[in-house]
């Protein structure tokens, strides 16, 4: 068997709370620092210490940076899962294992190796507590010396992570040496796995969707921000925080240029957002599904009353205990039609780093532009999985505010009236509390107003209000980020996807092309859809739209929104937990290009 | 409601000039005459109606701020969630002065936990509470302030604890807080301007009587009801920064409040000795009352210098809504970094 190079995923089973955060971080960034296309996978349970956590690390010549559903290469760190995850490597895959933890019997065509971790420990340290810490770091070393990856660059990436604290730094680095000397003097490497130097990431960043969100929210100029702590959002606002702390906060007299607050739940922090988008001020909070729900009421007060305001929802899997820290996509019709009455919002889809941080600017510009609640739907494995990205370009457009009157424009109108249509875009002008013209006063209130914001009940003004609604709808079409398409003129087959799925489709694509099925490909970017949506359906003979949940939301929202083409629209749906991989796709899109009629069924069920 | 005499306030306004539009609220109701003093106070105050933002929840009481201040932007939010909105606004401008109107069912049931956060991160509201142990606007059912006893108009008895809104206030810190009867504008209107004065949150809780739902016999905030409770702590004068009127009072009857800006609050002494600035005085006093079935009203808790909302948050002085992008977006530069460490892996400015 000839040397694989460039090209397999790597799996740690631990448990968490082990301290092994920090050594996969080494790996993964030491690996990227080779010029090595990666991504990592921290697959994690709501716990905070002791329960099974996985973190797979994928390098790619290709560039390839979704979840592969198999790994070739496994660390045995966690006892309890030992059994269940030797298993899952199959024939030629290696096995590196700590060996105290026993394991049952392994094929031999698996390259095992067993690593005495904690001898190798014992003239480290003799502190208990900091063994268990750094004993990842064995690992480390071990793994470095089996594939080859540059000693200069496993020591670049702990100095840079772990810079701030020399005592650890040093402690850290004994152990990975340790591994690494005992793995040169005592393994005999019979595995064709290896890493070589390439030249894929020399201007690349690597990001967590949450921190790229953060960057992005404090170049749009957010100065109200709030929120209540909920996986997978929190780290959101939590390097949000960071950067405000740092960036927006006068060094002489600390003063700061933004109010964020921990609210006391969802409800009050979107009540927050929309006092102080109502205000005047650019106000944004963050959560997952189950604040989302509670946001309903409020989503709905937004829509009808014309109050700008950002929501990012951060999707993970339903309501409670069970699977919290699981992504998903199954937020989408949910979001998009949140509250009770008729209700449409704006949805923004990032499907990269890249997105979030610019998606979490224009968020902002467009809730103010269009006077609404704007959505902005990422999810767990785009927001707190490191990603490999092109560093982000500074904003150079300045900022939309939107219809706002000042006081020299209100001066010069002989009446203002708040709802009113004057531009025929279904977006009228607004006030803000504290101006001192008396004629621009209005009072704001749910669904009763007419266009001068007066209390009323008559039918033709509450219709009037519906379809001045829906004409601003409209506008937002023009206005939201279009999909990105990439054409085939041979191809019958259109694929469809959002968010993070895209990372799944870029080497389904490659795949399907390799088995004679070349794809055209519509990557939406936002809801409501623009006009790119009907001409791809239409130039397609079959349209499959992937996503990650059961019912294959997008698949209806594509249907009602394309009627005639209805019946060209497929669904492919994944709804595991775990981050979509390609070839789950490709198999689902051969399988029914094979059998046309056969549905879809539970696609996702059996992975 | 326009005065007739058309005289001017420091703000250059007549009495008219703070009006809102006309109530539908059922005629007598107490909240009708809330509104009027209202009116009446930030006319005596010479408030600014552009400085000024109303706000309530849902319920008869929170429809009111459309009846006052028609020269003020208003924000009639949803059940029991204004708290939420008026610390929203109030960081958006901390230049504004926020008049809250709600009421006992927004407050003590749907709304008392955002109540109660506002109360603990004293921002800064007049919130008024227009209380009379009853929903409204829905019919007649048994709030949360009801006390054990009070019967329905079709004869349930509530036999639940009520819950006391200026207890709680008190306990979470509430910086300003007053009890006060509808059917007594000579108390309302000097707590009114005293609130308007306080910068932090300032709790009223007003016993409302509810006409239609609530001012049978049985009920214990119907007029009849209340009027033969009510036992006034003090006569209370509000003396505002800018009028330099000297009071003068018999030494030992009267104690004066100064708040921190220059205004004073004199309260007269009328039965027993009341202190308004001891915290122990006051939830006893509020316990007892309750003990004795008598309605404490006056200003039953006051500390003016607590630090607000936008303090505790060092904001700038410039209210954040009207920042320019210069002052809210970092300079190149701060991105060029921020890129270099995400690339080198050095430590992002972000918590990691
Ligand atoms: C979420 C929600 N639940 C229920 C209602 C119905 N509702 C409207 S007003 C009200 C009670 C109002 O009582 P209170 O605050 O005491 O005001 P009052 O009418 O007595 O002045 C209720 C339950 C609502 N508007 N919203
Ligand atoms: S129902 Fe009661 S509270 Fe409502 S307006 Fe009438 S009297 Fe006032
Ligand atoms: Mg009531």
């Amino acid at each position: 068997m000839g040397p694989v190079i460039n090209d397999f995923s790597i799996q740690v089973a631990t448990v968490n709370g082990s301290g092994s955060q920090t050594a996969n971080g080494i790996l993964l960034r030491a690996i990227f620092q080779m010029g090595i296309p990666v991504s990592g996978k921290n697959l994690f349970p709501s716990n905070i210490a002791g329960l099974p956590t996985w973190f797979t690390i994928r390098v790619s010549r290709h560039g390839y940076l979704a979840r592969r559903s198999a790994s070739e290469i496994l660390v045995v760190m966690n006892p309890e899962t030992a059994a269940e995850d030797v298993a899952a490597i199959g024939p030629g895959g290696v096995i590196v294992v700590n060996d105290q933890i026993r394991t049952p019997p392994i094929p031999g065509d698996r390259f095992v190796y067993h690593v005495p971790m904690a001898k190798l420990l014992e003239p480290i340290t003799t502190d208990v507590r900091l063994r268990k810490l750094v004993i990842n770091m064995i690992y480390v070393g071990v793994l470095a010396e089996l594939l080859g990856i540059a000693e200069d660059e496993v020591e670049r990436a702990l100095d840079a992570q772990l810079a701030k604290k020399p005592i650890a730094l040093a402690l850290n680095h004994r152990a990975v040496r340790a591994g690494w000397e005992w793995a040169k003097s005592n393994l005999e490497k019979r595995d064709p796995f290896r890493l070589e130097r390439m030249d894929a990431t020399a201007r690349s960043i690597l990001i967590e969707g949450n921190t790229a969100a953060a960057l992005g929210a404090m170049f749009g100029g957010v100065t109200v921000v709030t929120w209540y702590p909920i996986t997978p959002s929190s780290s959101l606002i939590e390097s949000l925080g960071g950067f405000l702390e740092q960036h927006r906060r006068d060094p002489r007299t600390g003063e700061a240029s933004y109010a964020m607050i921990q609210a006391e739940d969802e409800i009050s922090g979107i009540g927050m957002v929309l006092g102080a988008g109502w205000a005047g001020a650019r106000a944004m909070t963050s959560t997952s599904g189950p604040g989302i729900s509670l946001m309903a009421e409020f989503a709905g007060y937004g829509y009808f009353a014309e109050i700008p305001a950002v929501i990012w929802d951060v999707q993970r899997i339903g309501p409670s205990t069970g699977l919290p820290t699981r992504t998903s996509q199954g937020d989408l019709a949910f979001v998009h039609g949140l509250s009770h009455g008729d209700t449409k919002h704006p949805v923004l889809l990032p499907a990269s780093v890249a997105d979030c941080y610019a998606f979490a600017m224009k968020a902002f510009d467009l809730a103010e532009r269009l006077q609404t609640p704007v959505f902005v739907l990422s999810d767990l494995d785009l927001g707190m999985n490191v990603w490999m990205s092109e560093p982000f370009a500074y904003p150079e457009e300045p900022w939309d505010r939107g219809k706002v009157l000042g006081e020299e424009e209100l001066a010069k109108l002989r009446k203002f009236e708040r709802y009113r249509d004057v531009d025929g875009d279904g977006i009228p002008y607004r006030t803000l509390p504290g101006t001192k013209d008396a004629k621009g006063v209005y009072f704001t209130r749910g669904s009763g107003h007419d266009e001068a914001a007066r209390y009323t009940e008559r039918p033709a003004d509450y219709v009037a209000t519906m379809d001045r609604l829906a004409r601003k709808l409209e506008t937002a079409r023009t206005l939201v980020p279009p999909p990105a398409i990439e054409q085939d003129e041979s191809a019958e087959v259109g694929l469809i996807a959002f968010g993070s799925t895209r990372w799944a489709m870029i080497e389904a694509r490659d795949q399907l092309r390799a088995a004679g099925i070349p794809t055209g490909y519509l990557l939406l970017k936002a809801l409501p859809f623009t006009a790119h949506l009907a001409a791809f359906v239409g130039r397609h003979r079959r349209v499959y739209v992937v996503e990650q949940n059961r019912d294959g939301q997008m698949a209806d929202l594509v249907r009602r929104e394309l009627p005639g083409e209805a019946a060209k629209i497929r669904s492919i749906t994944h709804y595991t937990g775990l981050p979509v991989d390609a070839r789950s796709v490709t198999d689902a899109v051969l399988a029914m290009e094979g059998a046309p009629a056969q549905p879809p069924l539970a696609q996702g069920a059996a992975r | 409601m326009s005065d007739p005499t058309g005289a001017r306030n420091r703000a250059g306004l007549t009495r008219a000039d703070y009006d809102g539009a006309k109530t539908t609220l059922c005629p007598g109701c107490g909240h009708n005459a809330i509104t009027g003093g209202i009116i009446q106070a930030a006319f005596e105050a010479g408030l600014e109606p552009s400085k000024v933002a109303k706000l309530s929840g849902i319920g008869c009481s929170s429809k009111t701020p459309a009846y006052f201040l028609g020269r003020s932007h208003g924000f009639n939010a949803v059940h029991g969630r204004m708290p939420s909105i008026a610390t929203g606004v109030s960081v958006a401008n901390r230049e504004l002065l926020l008049i809250g109107v709600s009421g006992d069912g927004d407050t003590a049931s749907i709304g008392l936990g955002q109540f109660c956060h506002l109360v603990r991160r004293n921002v800064p509201v007049v919130y008024i509470v227009e209380n009379n142990g009853v929903y409204g606007l829905t019919k007649g059912q048994f709030s949360a302030t009801a006390d054990v006893g009070s019967t329905q108009k079709s004869g349930r008895v509530n036999e639940l604890m009520p819950v006391d809104l200026c207890a709680i206030a008190i306990e979470l810190g509430c910086g300003f807080v007053a009890r006060s009867f509808s059917g007594d504008q000579k108390q309302l209107r000097p707590l009114l301007k005293a609130a308007f004065a306080h910068r932090g949150t300032a709790v009223l809780d007003v016993i409302s009587p509810c006409v239609t739902f609530a001012d049978h016999e049985g009920s214990t905030r119907s007029y009849a009801a209340v009027k033969e409770h009510d036992a006034p702590l003090h006569e209370i004068d509000f003396v505002p920064y800018f009028e330099d009127t000297s009071v003068d009072y018999e030494p030992g009857t009267t104690r004066e409040v100064e708040m921190p800006d220059g205004s004073s609050i004199y309260l007269k002494k009328l039965a027993a000795d009341y202190d308004p600035t001891s915290r122990e005085h006051a939830l006893r006093a509020i316990h007892e009352a309750r003990a004795e079935r008598k309605l404490i009203t006056g200003l039953l808790y006051v500390e003016p210098d607590l630090p607000p909302f936008e303090q505790e948050l060092n904001l700038v002085e410039t209210p954040l809504a009207h920042l320019t992008l210069e002052q809210v977006r970092p300079p190149r530069r701060v991105l060029e970094e921020i890129m270099e460490e995400l690339r080198t892996g050095r430590a992002p400015g972000g918590v990691s």
